[in-house]
């Protein structure tokens, strides 16, 4: 479904991302750990056009990305939800996730998924008419997963989801992370620095280190892998 | 009492006009946080367009409230095509490059638009025709209200509702105001800034040409370098409410334009720029963000 294929990607003169190679299947869900600075949200960058890559190719379903514009991108069905969350901190819960609906127009369908979210969220229904920038980091991280949700995209990029979570709203974040690719069939990727959760909820994982990627196996095998273990499990 | 409310209103159009103009200010400050210091240029070329309108019609015979709606819708397409372009030409390729780049854009399109209008037209103050006719109902209020400050402030005020709707209920006023708020994750839910930010030109261009005409039928004359004080005023007016706050700018203008009319009235009219400009100092040493701007700690 999605290909990256020998991705260069810099900030001006600073190389953040060399040849990158990435694929991730219909309906896999797929995680890409790494420290802090390793390049994981560049390549959600460069996914999503806002890095554009130097050089190489970013497929998605077959087509190349090459020269489109992020909110056409976004129109294919890419759909992100960013470090730091970005919640647009003057609105409303409700109009935030109608932002996430922006460019949908079948307003029967948005109403089922809305309801869905709340279903999932529960919280985020108490809470529609508060501002966005209201919320605890807990509530937002569930806000900002729903307003991509609210695009009903076909591949979902997740960045950190964890951070700055209690444990018990980490636990819950990545049952519905489970719950999403389940239910809904959506492909999902999934950039970590909580290599234990994230390796326990994906199929296929990749290790990314000062841009590169180093590693690529099934997460039981990076799960028992020695090196993983040591750097990134604290075993 | 009558002395009062007649500074009062005359304050309330005058600031209404300000509120106008700084409307364009504010909401290009809050999409890309630059100060477009060729707004008030744009409010000129308005007024240059209206006078234009105004004597092709004048000549013909039409009537002058007719002759004022053409102006203004005329004038309003014309600039809302300079915002436009002065976007497309001298901030557009700039962006991404450090704040004080774009800004010295700005600046040098207000000279050169200036310069090009003095050029083109003339640098004498040329006469613009009272397109406001007094109208007969008005009469006993004209002690303290005249039509055009009335005509002004009405329909300054619909100009601002139509912006307040426009920007809370329209699918592009949401994209605007998410823009806004994080022009990043707009581009992730599918917004496509570019176009945004050409709409928030073209919208504050409007405003400032239909500024740009009332207050030129309402002072009976123009030249090439009204722009620069009322362009400084309105800024002014911005800053005091604000700016990037959209009800900033109308309570930064109406706020401006009373200080200005009652230190004029009641202590002299030579210190009217003094008191408005001191007025802006006080608010900066004592509410630095402005009278409706928030100063937000992010949270991360």
């Amino acid at each position: 479904m999605l290909e990256l294929k020998h991705v260069d990607a810099f900030y001006g003169n600073i190389q953040a991302l060399r040849d990158v190679n990435i694929r991730v299947g219909e309906g896999e869900i797929i995680t890409l750990i790494g420290a802090n600075g390793a390049g994981k949200t560049t390549t959600l960058m460069a996914i999503c056009g806002l890095v554009p890559p130097r050089s190489g190719e970013v497929l998605f379903q077959g087509q190349s990305l090459r020269g489109v514009s992020t909110d056409k991108i976004v129109a294919r069905g890419i759909c992100q939800v960013p470090e730091g969350r970005l919640i647009f901190p003057d609105l409303t819960v409700l109009e935030n996730l109608d932002m996430g609906a922006f460019l949908r127009s079948d307003k029967d369908g948005l109403a089922t998924d809305l309801e869905q979210v709340f279903a999932l969220f529960p919280i985020l229904k108490d809470r529609r008419r508060q501002l966005g920038g209201t919320l605890s980091g807990g509530e937002q991280q569930m806000l900002a997963i729903s307003r991509a949700l609210m695009a009903r995209p076909k591949l979902l990029l997740l960045d950190e989801p964890s951070l700055g979570l209690a444990p018990l709203i980490i636990r819950q974040i990545f049952d519905i992370i489970k719950k999403i690719n389940r239910e809904s069939n959506t492909t999902i990727f999934l950039v970590e620095q909580n290599a234990n959760q994230a390796l326990k909820v994906a199929h296929r994982g990749y290790v990314m280190e000062n841009g590169r990627i180093t590693l690529e196996d099934s997460c039981d095998k990076l799960l028992a892998n020695h090196e993983v273990k040591k750097a990134y499990l604290g075993l | 009492m009558e002395y009062f409310l007649q500074l009062f209103f005359g304050g309330l159009s005058r600031g209404s006009i300000y509120a106008l103009i700084a409307l364009g200010y504010t909401m290009v400050y809050g999409i890309i946080e630059l100060i477009n210091f060729a707004h008030g240029e744009i409010y000129m070329i308005g007024a240059f367009m209206g006078l234009i309108v105004a004597g092709v019609l004048t000549a013909q015979g039409w009537p002058a409230l007719s002759i004022l709606v053409i102006a203004l819708v005329v004038s309003v397409l014309y600039c809302a095509a300079y915002g436009y372009t002065v976007e497309k030409i001298a901030y557009k390729p700039l962006r991404g490059s450090q704040r004080l780049t774009p800004l010295i854009s700005a600046i040098g399109m207000s000279i050169l638009l200036q310069n090009y209008i003095m050029l083109a037209q003339t640098p004498d103050f040329l006469p613009f025709p009272r397109l406001i006719p007094d109208l007969a109902f008005m009469e006993r209020f004209s002690n303290f209200l005249g039509t055009s400050d009335l005509f002004i402030i009405v329909t300054s005020l619909a100009v601002m509702v139509a912006l307040t709707l426009f920007i809370k209920f329209t699918r592009m006023g949401k994209a605007m105001r998410a823009t806004a708020q994080n022009r990043k994750m707009a581009m992730l839910v599918g917004v496509n800034v570019d176009q945004v930010i050409s709409m928030t030109f073209m919208i504050g261009s409007s405003l400032a040409a239909v500024g740009g005409v009332l207050i030129a039928s309402h002072v009976g004359q123009i030249n090439f370098a009204i722009g620069f004080l009322a362009g400084i005023k309105a800024f002014t007016a911005a800053v005091l409410g604000g700016i990037g706050s959209i009800p900033g700018a109308v309570l930064g203008g109406l706020v401006l334009g009373w200080t200005e009319s009652f230190a004029t009235g009641y202590v002299s009219s030579d210190y009217e720029d003094v008191f408005a400009f001191l007025l802006l100092v006080l608010i900066l040493i004592f509410r630095p963000a402005g009278l409706l701007g928030k100063q937000r700690a992010q949270k991360v």
